[in-house]
Protein backbone atom coordinates (compact mmCIF):
# COMPACT_ATOMS: atom_id res chain seq x y z
CA UNK A 1 0.00 0.00 0.00
CA UNK A 2 1.56 3.27 -1.09
CA UNK A 3 0.67 6.80 -0.02
CA UNK A 4 -2.05 7.20 -2.65
CA UNK A 5 -3.74 3.90 -1.68
CA UNK A 6 -3.56 5.00 1.91
CA UNK A 7 -5.35 8.28 1.14
CA UNK A 8 -8.07 6.34 -0.67
CA UNK A 9 -8.51 3.95 2.27
CA UNK A 10 -8.74 6.85 4.67
CA UNK A 11 -11.30 8.63 2.50
CA UNK A 12 -13.53 5.55 2.11
CA UNK A 13 -13.13 3.40 5.23
CA UNK A 14 -16.26 4.88 6.85
CA UNK A 15 -18.17 4.47 3.59
CA UNK A 16 -18.54 5.75 0.04
CA UNK A 17 -19.92 9.25 -0.42
CA UNK A 18 -23.65 8.81 -1.14
CA UNK A 19 -23.78 10.97 -4.24
CA UNK A 20 -24.04 10.26 -7.98
CA UNK A 21 -20.25 10.32 -8.61
CA UNK A 22 -18.76 8.89 -5.41
CA UNK A 23 -15.36 8.06 -6.91
CA UNK A 24 -15.07 11.60 -8.21
CA UNK A 25 -15.81 12.88 -4.70
CA UNK A 26 -13.03 10.63 -3.38
CA UNK A 27 -10.74 11.98 -6.09
CA UNK A 28 -11.44 15.49 -4.92
CA UNK A 29 -10.87 14.54 -1.27
CA UNK A 30 -7.56 12.79 -2.02
CA UNK A 31 -6.21 15.07 -4.74
CA UNK A 32 -5.96 12.13 -7.19
CA UNK A 33 -7.48 12.04 -10.69
CA UNK A 34 -10.85 10.17 -10.74
CA UNK A 35 -9.54 7.58 -13.22
CA UNK A 36 -6.65 6.78 -10.90
CA UNK A 37 -8.96 6.40 -7.87
CA UNK A 38 -11.10 3.90 -9.80
CA UNK A 39 -8.11 2.03 -11.20
CA UNK A 40 -6.53 1.75 -7.72
CA UNK A 41 -9.77 0.54 -6.16
CA UNK A 42 -10.20 -2.06 -8.93
CA UNK A 43 -6.64 -3.22 -8.21
CA UNK A 44 -7.33 -3.47 -4.46
CA UNK A 45 -10.43 -5.56 -5.26
CA UNK A 46 -8.39 -7.85 -7.51
CA UNK A 47 -5.71 -8.22 -4.83
CA UNK A 48 -8.36 -8.89 -2.14
CA UNK A 49 -7.26 -5.83 -0.15
CA UNK A 50 -10.93 -4.90 -0.65
CA UNK A 51 -13.11 -7.94 0.09
CA UNK A 52 -16.12 -6.37 -1.59
CA UNK A 53 -17.87 -3.05 -2.12
CA UNK A 54 -21.47 -2.62 -1.05
CA UNK A 55 -23.92 -2.77 1.82
CA UNK A 56 -22.63 -3.96 5.21
CA UNK A 57 -25.81 -4.96 7.05
CA UNK A 58 -26.24 -4.95 10.78
CA UNK A 59 -27.31 -8.54 11.56
CA UNK A 60 -29.53 -7.45 14.42
CA UNK A 61 -31.33 -4.81 12.36
CA UNK A 62 -32.15 -7.46 9.71
CA UNK A 63 -33.84 -9.52 12.40
CA UNK A 64 -30.94 -11.93 12.95
CA UNK A 65 -30.95 -11.74 16.73
CA UNK A 66 -29.30 -15.10 17.30
CA UNK A 67 -25.67 -14.78 16.19
CA UNK A 68 -23.55 -17.59 17.50
CA UNK A 69 -19.84 -18.19 17.35
CA UNK A 70 -19.55 -21.97 17.33
CA UNK A 71 -16.18 -23.30 18.38
CA UNK A 72 -15.05 -26.88 17.84
CA UNK A 73 -12.17 -29.01 19.07
CA UNK A 74 -11.10 -30.92 15.96
CA UNK A 75 -7.96 -33.06 15.66
CA UNK A 76 -5.15 -31.12 13.96
CA UNK A 77 -4.65 -33.82 11.29
CA UNK A 78 -8.17 -33.44 9.90
CA UNK A 79 -9.12 -29.85 10.75
CA UNK A 80 -8.20 -28.34 7.36
CA UNK A 81 -10.14 -30.92 5.35
CA UNK A 82 -13.16 -30.66 7.64
CA UNK A 83 -12.99 -26.85 7.81
CA UNK A 84 -13.22 -26.68 4.02
CA UNK A 85 -16.21 -29.09 4.05
CA UNK A 86 -18.01 -27.12 6.77
CA UNK A 87 -17.47 -23.82 4.94
CA UNK A 88 -18.92 -25.33 1.75
CA UNK A 89 -22.17 -26.22 3.55
CA UNK A 90 -23.27 -22.57 3.32
CA UNK A 91 -24.47 -22.61 6.94
CA UNK A 92 -21.83 -20.32 8.41
CA UNK A 93 -20.73 -16.82 7.46
CA UNK A 94 -17.10 -17.35 8.54
CA UNK A 95 -14.98 -20.46 9.04
CA UNK A 96 -11.47 -20.19 10.48
CA UNK A 97 -8.81 -22.24 12.22
CA UNK A 98 -7.35 -20.49 15.28
CA UNK A 99 -4.90 -21.55 18.01
CA UNK A 100 -6.04 -23.41 21.12
CA UNK A 101 -5.28 -21.96 24.58
CA UNK A 102 -5.20 -25.04 26.81
CA UNK A 103 -6.40 -25.97 29.35
CA UNK A 104 -9.37 -23.58 29.29
CA UNK A 105 -9.78 -23.14 25.57
CA UNK A 106 -9.38 -26.38 23.59
CA UNK A 107 -11.15 -25.11 20.45
CA UNK A 108 -9.39 -24.67 17.11
CA UNK A 109 -12.21 -24.40 14.51
CA UNK A 110 -14.45 -21.31 14.54
CA UNK A 111 -17.72 -20.93 12.63
CA UNK A 112 -20.42 -18.24 12.80
CA UNK A 113 -24.11 -19.12 12.52
CA UNK A 114 -27.09 -16.78 12.35
CA UNK A 115 -30.81 -17.13 12.94
CA UNK A 116 -33.83 -15.04 13.66
CA UNK A 117 -34.13 -17.11 16.83
CA UNK A 118 -31.66 -19.30 18.70
CA UNK A 119 -33.53 -22.45 17.60
CA UNK A 120 -32.85 -21.55 13.94
CA UNK A 121 -29.15 -20.96 14.65
CA UNK A 122 -28.99 -24.22 16.62
CA UNK A 123 -30.32 -26.15 13.61
CA UNK A 124 -27.25 -24.95 11.68
CA UNK A 125 -25.03 -26.03 14.59
CA UNK A 126 -26.60 -29.52 14.54
CA UNK A 127 -26.13 -29.80 10.77
CA UNK A 128 -22.44 -28.87 11.12
CA UNK A 129 -22.04 -31.28 14.05
CA UNK A 130 -23.49 -34.08 11.90
CA UNK A 131 -20.84 -33.48 9.21
CA UNK A 132 -17.99 -33.26 11.72
CA UNK A 133 -19.15 -36.40 13.53
CA UNK A 134 -16.77 -37.85 16.12
CA UNK A 135 -13.92 -35.72 14.70
CA UNK A 136 -15.38 -32.88 16.82
CA UNK A 137 -14.39 -33.88 20.33
CA UNK A 138 -16.23 -30.95 21.93
CA UNK A 139 -17.99 -27.76 20.92
CA UNK A 140 -19.62 -24.69 22.43
CA UNK A 141 -21.96 -22.03 21.06
CA UNK A 142 -21.23 -18.46 22.19
CA UNK A 143 -24.19 -16.28 21.29
CA UNK A 144 -23.51 -12.57 21.05
CA UNK A 145 -25.57 -10.57 23.51
CA UNK A 146 -24.56 -7.07 22.42
CA UNK A 147 -22.59 -5.30 19.69
CA UNK A 148 -20.14 -3.19 21.66
CA UNK A 149 -18.39 -1.72 18.60
CA UNK A 150 -18.60 -2.21 14.84
CA UNK A 151 -16.56 0.30 12.91
CA UNK A 152 -14.43 -1.97 10.75
CA UNK A 153 -10.83 -1.29 9.92
CA UNK A 154 -9.62 2.25 10.62
CA UNK A 155 -6.27 3.63 9.58
CA UNK A 156 -4.96 6.33 11.87
CA UNK A 157 -5.28 9.75 10.26
CA UNK B 1 -37.97 -1.57 5.85
CA UNK B 2 -40.17 -2.38 2.81
CA UNK B 3 -39.70 -4.72 -0.15
CA UNK B 4 -37.61 -2.20 -2.07
CA UNK B 5 -35.24 -1.85 0.91
CA UNK B 6 -34.99 -5.64 1.18
CA UNK B 7 -34.06 -5.92 -2.48
CA UNK B 8 -31.39 -3.26 -2.06
CA UNK B 9 -29.86 -4.96 1.00
CA UNK B 10 -29.93 -8.41 -0.62
CA UNK B 11 -28.60 -7.32 -4.00
CA UNK B 12 -25.88 -4.93 -2.90
CA UNK B 13 -23.90 -6.91 -0.31
CA UNK B 14 -21.10 -6.94 -2.85
CA UNK B 15 -20.40 -6.22 -6.48
CA UNK B 16 -21.09 -2.49 -6.28
CA UNK B 17 -19.52 -1.17 -9.50
CA UNK B 18 -16.44 1.01 -9.83
CA UNK B 19 -17.35 3.50 -12.55
CA UNK B 20 -18.40 7.09 -13.01
CA UNK B 21 -22.08 6.65 -12.04
CA UNK B 22 -22.15 3.43 -9.96
CA UNK B 23 -25.45 4.18 -8.22
CA UNK B 24 -27.10 4.67 -11.62
CA UNK B 25 -25.73 1.30 -12.82
CA UNK B 26 -26.80 -0.51 -9.63
CA UNK B 27 -30.21 1.22 -9.68
CA UNK B 28 -30.87 0.05 -13.22
CA UNK B 29 -30.32 -3.56 -12.17
CA UNK B 30 -32.84 -3.05 -9.38
CA UNK B 31 -35.42 -1.33 -11.57
CA UNK B 32 -35.26 2.03 -9.83
CA UNK B 33 -33.57 5.36 -10.48
CA UNK B 34 -30.28 6.66 -9.15
CA UNK B 35 -31.82 9.32 -6.88
CA UNK B 36 -34.13 6.79 -5.22
CA UNK B 37 -31.32 4.31 -4.63
CA UNK B 38 -29.04 6.93 -3.05
CA UNK B 39 -31.87 8.20 -0.80
CA UNK B 40 -32.81 4.65 0.24
CA UNK B 41 -29.20 3.73 1.09
CA UNK B 42 -28.82 6.95 3.10
CA UNK B 43 -32.01 6.15 5.03
CA UNK B 44 -30.90 2.53 5.69
CA UNK B 45 -27.60 3.91 6.99
CA UNK B 46 -29.37 6.44 9.22
CA UNK B 47 -31.71 3.76 10.61
CA UNK B 48 -28.78 1.47 11.37
CA UNK B 49 -29.95 -1.33 9.04
CA UNK B 50 -26.60 -0.88 7.30
CA UNK B 51 -23.57 -0.27 9.47
CA UNK B 52 -21.76 0.99 6.37
CA UNK B 53 -22.04 1.28 2.62
CA UNK B 54 -18.74 1.09 0.81
CA UNK B 55 -15.55 -0.95 0.51
CA UNK B 56 -14.83 -3.65 3.06
CA UNK B 57 -11.08 -3.50 3.52
CA UNK B 58 -9.09 -6.51 4.57
CA UNK B 59 -6.22 -5.56 6.88
CA UNK B 60 -3.85 -8.29 5.63
CA UNK B 61 -4.47 -7.26 2.04
CA UNK B 62 -3.29 -3.76 2.93
CA UNK B 63 -0.12 -5.12 4.46
CA UNK B 64 -1.69 -4.93 7.91
CA UNK B 65 -2.53 -7.48 10.55
CA UNK B 66 -5.75 -8.69 12.15
CA UNK B 67 -6.60 -10.91 15.08
CA UNK B 68 -9.48 -12.06 17.29
CA UNK B 69 -9.00 -11.55 21.01
CA UNK B 70 -11.04 -12.64 24.02
CA UNK B 71 -11.28 -11.57 27.65
CA UNK B 72 -13.09 -12.82 30.75
CA UNK B 73 -14.42 -9.59 32.24
CA UNK B 74 -16.04 -9.55 35.70
CA UNK B 75 -19.69 -8.48 35.29
CA UNK B 76 -19.35 -5.53 37.66
CA UNK B 77 -16.47 -4.12 35.59
CA UNK B 78 -18.00 -4.74 32.18
CA UNK B 79 -18.95 -1.16 31.24
CA UNK B 80 -15.60 0.20 32.43
CA UNK B 81 -13.66 -2.41 30.43
CA UNK B 82 -15.80 -1.84 27.29
CA UNK B 83 -14.84 1.84 27.41
CA UNK B 84 -11.12 1.04 27.87
CA UNK B 85 -11.07 -1.52 25.04
CA UNK B 86 -13.19 0.46 22.57
CA UNK B 87 -11.07 3.57 23.09
CA UNK B 88 -8.34 1.86 21.02
CA UNK B 89 -8.82 2.70 17.31
CA UNK B 90 -7.26 -0.71 16.54
CA UNK B 91 -10.45 -2.35 17.89
CA UNK B 92 -12.59 -2.78 14.75
CA UNK B 93 -15.44 -4.86 16.24
CA UNK B 94 -16.32 -5.83 19.77
CA UNK B 95 -19.07 -8.25 20.86
CA UNK B 96 -20.39 -9.33 24.25
CA UNK B 97 -20.97 -13.11 24.32
CA UNK B 98 -22.60 -15.40 26.86
CA UNK B 99 -19.56 -17.34 28.05
CA UNK B 100 -16.96 -16.99 30.76
CA UNK B 101 -14.90 -15.37 27.97
CA UNK B 102 -17.56 -12.69 27.61
CA UNK B 103 -15.83 -10.05 25.47
CA UNK B 104 -14.58 -10.82 21.96
CA UNK B 105 -12.96 -8.16 19.80
CA UNK B 106 -11.18 -7.91 16.48
CA UNK B 107 -7.96 -5.93 16.28
CA UNK B 108 -7.01 -4.58 12.85
CA UNK B 109 -3.66 -2.80 12.67
CA UNK B 110 -1.12 -1.66 10.15
CA UNK B 111 1.51 -4.16 11.26
CA UNK B 112 1.98 -7.25 13.38
CA UNK B 113 3.90 -5.40 16.11
CA UNK B 114 0.95 -3.10 16.67
CA UNK B 115 -1.27 -6.14 17.50
CA UNK B 116 1.04 -7.22 20.31
CA UNK B 117 1.43 -3.64 21.55
CA UNK B 118 -2.35 -3.08 21.65
CA UNK B 119 -2.90 -6.35 23.54
CA UNK B 120 -0.22 -5.37 26.06
CA UNK B 121 -1.80 -1.93 26.47
CA UNK B 122 -5.29 -3.40 27.05
CA UNK B 123 -3.91 -5.89 29.57
CA UNK B 124 -2.09 -3.09 31.42
CA UNK B 125 -5.12 -0.76 31.43
CA UNK B 126 -7.63 -3.40 32.53
CA UNK B 127 -5.47 -5.72 34.63
CA UNK B 128 -7.11 -8.62 32.73
CA UNK B 129 -5.58 -11.27 30.48
CA UNK B 130 -6.24 -11.07 26.73
CA UNK B 131 -6.27 -14.34 24.75
CA UNK B 132 -4.91 -13.80 21.24
CA UNK B 133 -6.51 -16.02 18.60
CA UNK B 134 -5.13 -15.06 15.19
CA UNK B 135 -6.46 -16.78 12.09
CA UNK B 136 -4.27 -19.76 11.14
CA UNK B 137 -6.39 -20.77 8.15
CA UNK B 138 -9.47 -19.40 6.42
CA UNK B 139 -11.99 -21.68 4.73
CA UNK B 140 -13.97 -19.95 2.04
CA UNK B 141 -17.69 -19.37 2.66
CA UNK B 142 -20.34 -17.86 0.45
CA UNK B 143 -23.17 -17.21 2.90
CA UNK B 144 -24.94 -13.86 2.70
CA UNK B 145 -27.68 -12.77 5.04
CA UNK B 146 -31.10 -12.33 3.49
CA UNK B 147 -33.04 -9.28 4.62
Amino acid sequence: MDAADRRIVQATQAGLPLEPRPYHAIAEATGLPPAEVMQRMERMLAEDAIRRIGAVPNHYALGYRANGMVVWDVADEVVDALGARIAALGLSSHCYRRPRHPPHWPYNLFTMVHGRERAEAMRAVEAIAAVLGPAARAHEVLFSTQILKKTGLRLAG
Amino acid sequence: MDDLDRRIVNALQGGFPVCERPFAVAAEGLGMDETTLIARIAALRAEGVLSRFGPLYKAEGLGGAVTLAAMAVPEDRFEEVVALVNAHPEVAHNYARDHQLNMWFVLATEDEARIAATIRAIEAETGLAVLNMPRLAEYHVGLRLEA
